[in-house]
């Protein structure tokens, strides 16, 4: 399947994967509308350090600890892909203690949590973190 | 092949994608006492508070007993296993014959005998659909309920219902709220958080008679009630599982493949004992995800795979009225603590070893800390100041962060 894949010494620490992933994910069309002003809540979080930098979003993983560990059934395996249907989350962030990446994160509002889902249910149709990053630090393929 | 489950919750759910993984067409019994579609225990809470209902309680999907072609059996209760016979009977007479068994059967709520008790018209336990559905209709807004247990059960209860009824009086032999998960320190900001929101406790004390409205307390005083809910604390469902002759210390023995001294039978979840690597003990360890991942290892050995479950810690995530708490492994060892007005932070080491946490207020990317607990990741070989102030991949060695985020090594 292919996955979003981290080229750690290609990032420049510019956070555009952020913005695009906070622009994919606001149900806008017009990103200054979804953005000007806004705290933005990404799926996708950039690790800055002593000379290194790398982005981590959701590894979609083939035995995913956060969906076997889901005590609603909110988290599930769509085609290989990890969905979370917020509705049916209470927020509880038992995937917040499992997930070993730290890619499950509570949404804005706190009452549900959220999580990259490669833009498959947003506007974007592919992952907008990748599609925006001008240096191919992050990647979407098989490997 | 015919699998049947006791049970119909985590671990049986767990069982039955474990099979359906390697056995896609062995007949799968499930049998329950519950007549309800699988749902989600710890959501009653939820339920009453109004934060969910019982269609999205649903832990899978209605169409999972269709889809995974299980015949469920809800609303009937075994009543006896048949070892020899390899068969269950059921208390509307009929039997079903199994070749591998999985005990899921959970557990039940214990109350203690407390003087007085059988006085007490309106008293419940808070564990089942029922007992919320019960709980609900006795709460009105000039309710005045008495919580007995101030642990997970007790204070999920109290929270759900806090905006549903006058006042909530919480008593504990414990000095503390949450022992089994929290330290003093931990304890205190929750208690003091829990109270901010109307909830009244009386800790290192106890009922000393009962009467139909009110309790006489231990360290006197008196505490005038509606409503009495129970929650002292759960027994493992162990019964069936010892009359067969399963191995039976507090929960049932099983292996690190969920199977237990029996032949073709197994157990998991809650009414099962599992190795707890931060102890180096077996216990029983009621937790959600502690029982899918137990009785998704048992459904795969059960349906020839090899699986085998060996990484179970305690571990918790729970909220109340806001403030969120994440905690894992064992806390005895080495603190590093952390504390701001509204946060605390507590990491514990031994051995090279990061061994448990508490967070609270903070809780982001916790599993990053689970993991290193988890996986046993020796301390020497991350960069533990950078863990220490934040939960980050950061921490780990370049090679590692490879495999980690670049898919090296698949």
């Amino acid at each position: 399947m292919k996955r979003v894949y981290v080229n750690e010494k290609w990032c420049l620490g510019c956070h555009l994967c952020e913005y695009n992933c906070a622009f994919a994910n606001s149900g806008y069309d017009d990103m200054v509308k979804a953005l000007k002003d806004q705290k933005i809540h990404p799926r996708i979080r950039v690790e800055e350090g002593d000379g290194v930098c790398f982005a981590v979003s959701c590894r979609h993983c083939e035995e995913p600890l956060c969906v076997k560990s889901c005590i609603t059934g909110a988290l599930s395996i769509q085609d290989g892909v990890i969905h979370v249907d917020q509705d049916k989350c209470v927020g509880c962030y038992t995937c917040v203690l499992v997930c070993p990446y730290g890619a499950v994160m509570p949404s804005p509002d706190g009452h549900a949590i959220q999580k990259c889902e490669l833009c498959l249910t947003n506007s974007s149709g592919e992952p907008a973190c990748v599609k925006g990053c001008p240096n191919q630090a992050i990647v979407f393929e098989e490997r | 092949m015919n699998y049947v489950i006791i049970g119909n919750s985590a671990a049986a759910v767990g069982c039955v994608e474990g099979i359906r993984s390697v056995d896609k067409t062995g007949g799968i019994t499930v049998i329950s006492s519950e007549p309800y579609h699988v749902y989600s225990r710890p959501l009653i809470s939820y339920l009453i508070y109004g934060k969910t209902d019982e269609q999205r309680m649903k832990y899978r999907p209605d169409d999972f007993y269709t889809k995974n072609k299980v015949t469920p059996l809800l609303g009937v209760t075994v009543t006896k296993v048949d070892y020899e016979g390899k068969q269950v009977l059921l208390d509307n007479g009929s039997s079903v014959a199994f070749d591998k068994l999985l005990f899921a059967t959970g557990s039940s709520p214990f109350v203690p005998p407390m003087p007085g008790l059988d006085e007490v018209k309106q008293k419940f336990t808070f564990m089942k659909l029922d007992d919320a559905k019960r709980l609900s209709e006795a709460l009105r807004p000039e309710t005045r309920v008495l919580i007995i247990g101030a642990g997970l059960i007790g204070l999920k209860c109290a929270e759900g219902i806090r905006s549903k009824v006058k006042s909530i009086s919480v008593v504990d032999m414990a000095p503390r709220i949450l022992p089994s998960i929290l330290d003093e320190t931990g304890a205190a900001i929750m208690q003091k958080h829990i109270e901010a929101n109307g909830v009244t406790f009386f800790l290192n004390n106890s009922v000393a008679q009962f009467h139909q409205n009110s309790a006489e307390l231990k360290n006197g005083g008196t505490v005038e009630f509606d409503v009495l809910v129970l929650a002292v604390g759960v027994r493992p469902n162990t019964k069936l599982a010892a009359e067969i002759g399963c191995k039976v210390n507090k929960g049932i023995l099983s292996d690190n493949r969920c199977a237990t001294n029996l032949k073709d039978v197994y157990a998991a979840g809650d009414c099962s004992e599992s190795f707890d690597i931060t102890e180096q003990q077996y216990r029983v360890l009621a937790l959600w995800p502690n029982a899918y991942m137990q009785g998704e290892t048992a459904g795969i050995d059960m349906a020839g795979g090899d699986k085998s479950y060996e990484k179970a810690i305690p571990m918790n995530a729970i909220g109340f009225f806001g403030l969120h708490i994440i905690t894992a492994g064992s806390y005895y060892g080495d603190a590093y603590i952390s504390r701001t007005e509204d946060t605390y932070k507590k990491l514990v080491t031994r051995d090279n070893l990061l061994k448990g946490f508490i967070l609270i207020g903070e809780v982001e990317r916790a599993g990053i800390y689970t993991s290193l607990i988890r996986e046993e990741t020796p301390l020497d070989t991350v960069d533990f100041e950078l863990i220490k102030d934040k939960p980050q991949l950061m921490a780990f060695a370049a090679p590692e962060r490879a495999v980690k985020l670049g898919g090296a090594g698949k």
